[in-house]
């Protein structure tokens, strides 16, 4: 994986750059868009499909992954300097392990009923190529502000696709937002609900049709 | 940056030690709340079979004020002492690590539900339940009536069956379906509920030991039945001593 570098343009800002100056607004705003994650960089498909049958385990998913994003990703930038280079994927692992397993108990100490549902898939954020891909592509050659900023905003890109994707599944799957019972509250009770959004068949075309959306408006073309 | 295989040997484990070190303080320090979320979610579960629980019902409150709790084994017989000899506490017996066991060591709690007003008296027996679903475990708790045969309620969870099928058994309108359902015949016999096949919405058409299936969850549905009946049949003999008119003496 190639390492993007900013630095560079530092060079000339140096010292003075405000914290959130335009350049560093372009870091935290890319991945919501035109970078996207899980739409342009296809990653983290895995768990986009698997957590979004409802919203509010994806929500909890969400936020787990923009922890874990944010942290990673200024734990191994503070550390970029000192980590050996041909042990950095590993040390890069056990930092997101780590932080996983953080976020794992706090769940399962504070939101237990929340924790049994998403239990299984917190465990899978360590293998959520997001966060690896972020750390190595980015983490590793710039600094700790620049890297949190990277990180909220590759969290946030993720975080607002599994809920958009969530919010069809549910709505259609459920016939619910939030467990709230979208139709029988509209008075439209025998709403039958979608068996295939359910299923991670579901939320594969969901995900093609944003997929579709946010590139005909983007004009992005497959290089 | 060029470095020394001692280096990197140096580094991996300091980082070892510090990421491990941090785990276990915070494994330690969130065990306390770990356990009473635990403690909480089985209350729940066991008050659920019983009651409607709103996000408003304390919980803890209402389960220690209306209910007793006793162990028994395969007989029927109470057992106050594990091997160790220290006392059980039947909501810490873990339903699950038991039912791996057989069934002449398996410890099986009971809980009773006491009646509002006269605490000697019994309003349900509930009786916990584990068994396999389609894809993965299947628990719960079944309240029965003071006569031992007929439901009261029942709670039931999953770990992961189809969300919209299999795991429609949380549903309230699915644990309905076995509210005043029998588990013995008129002669005393254990025949369960049987979950039927299919979906037909007419409660009407199924008798006292049968409910509605659910839609394309059949095989949820008598893992459902399985353990239903498996542990009804656990529980038999202390059924039959409390039926004719024995005690086993509540802690």
């Amino acid at each position: 994986m190639s390492t993007e570098t900013v630095e560079q343009l530092e060079v000339e800002v140096k010292e003075t750059e405000s914290l959130l100056s335009k350049r560093r607004r372009k870091i935290i705003s890319d991945p919501l868009d035109d970078d996207n994650p899980i739409t342009i960089q296809v990653l983290g498909i895995c768990s986009a499909l698997a957590v979004t049958v409802k919203m509010m385990p994806t929500l909890v998913m969400a936020l787990a992954v923009i922890f874990v994003t944010v942290f990673s990703n200024l734990i191994i930038s503070i550390l970029r300097n000192v980590i050996p280079n041909r042990v950095r994927i590993i040390v890069q692992l056990a930092v997101v392990a780590s932080l996983v397993i953080l976020v794992d108990q706090v769940l399962r100490a504070y939101l237990y009923d929340v924790a049994k549902v998403v239990g299984v898939y917190v465990g899978l954020i360590i293998t959520n190529c997001i966060i690896m891909g972020r750390l190595e592509a980015f983490a590793m050659g710039n600094k700790p502000w620049d890297s949190v900023l990277d990180g909220l905003g590759s969290g946030f890109g993720y975080s607002w696709i599994i809920l958009a994707v969530a919010f069809f599944r549910e709505l259609f799957g459920s016939g619910s937002i939030f467990d709230f019972k979208v139709f029988e509250a509209i008075g439209w009770s025998s709403y039958q609900a979608n068996g295939l959004m359910v299923s991670p068949i579901g939320a594969f075309i969901i995900l093609g049709l944003i997929i579709w959306v946010q590139r005909y408006k983007n004009g992005y073309v497959e290089h | 940056m060029q470095q020394s295989n001692l280096y990197i040997i140096i580094f991996s484990v300091a980082l070892t030690v510090v990421l491990g070190g941090l785990l276990s303080i915070a494994a330690v320090g969130l065990k306390p709340m770990q356990t009473k979320a635990i403690e909480l979610d089985t209350k729940k579960q066991i008050l659920s079979s019983v009651m409607e629980l709103t996000p408003e019902t304390d919980v803890i409150g209402t389960y220690n004020s209306r209910t007793n709790s006793i162990v028994v084994n395969l007989e029927g017989e109470l057992i106050e002492n594990d091997k160790d000899g220290n006392p059980l506490i039947a909501e810490k017996i873990s339903i699950e690590k038991e039912s791996k066991k057989d069934p002449e060591d398996m410890l099986l709690p009971v809980f009773l539900y006491m009646n509002e007003k006269d605490a000697s008296k019994v309003d349900a027996y509930i009786f916990p339940l584990f068994g396999n679903g389609l894809w993965d475990k299947i628990w719960g708790y079944i309240a029965v009536s003071p006569d031992l045969t007929t439901v009261k309620g029942i709670a039931m969870d999953h770990k992961g069956e189809t969300p919209g099928l299999g795991a429609r058994i949380t549903d309230k309108e699915v644990k309905d379906r076995y509210k005043t359902k029998k588990l013995f015949d008129a002669n005393g016999n254990l025949v369960g509920i049987e979950m039927k096949k299919g979906e037909r919405g007419d409660p009407s058409l199924f008798g006292e030991h049968e409910v509605d299936g659910m839609s394309g969850a059949t095989l949820t549905g008598n893992g459902v039945n399985d353990m239903i009946l498996k542990y009804i049949q656990f529980y038999q003999a202390y059924i039959d001593k409390i039926k004719a008119g024995e005690t086993v003496a509540l802690n």
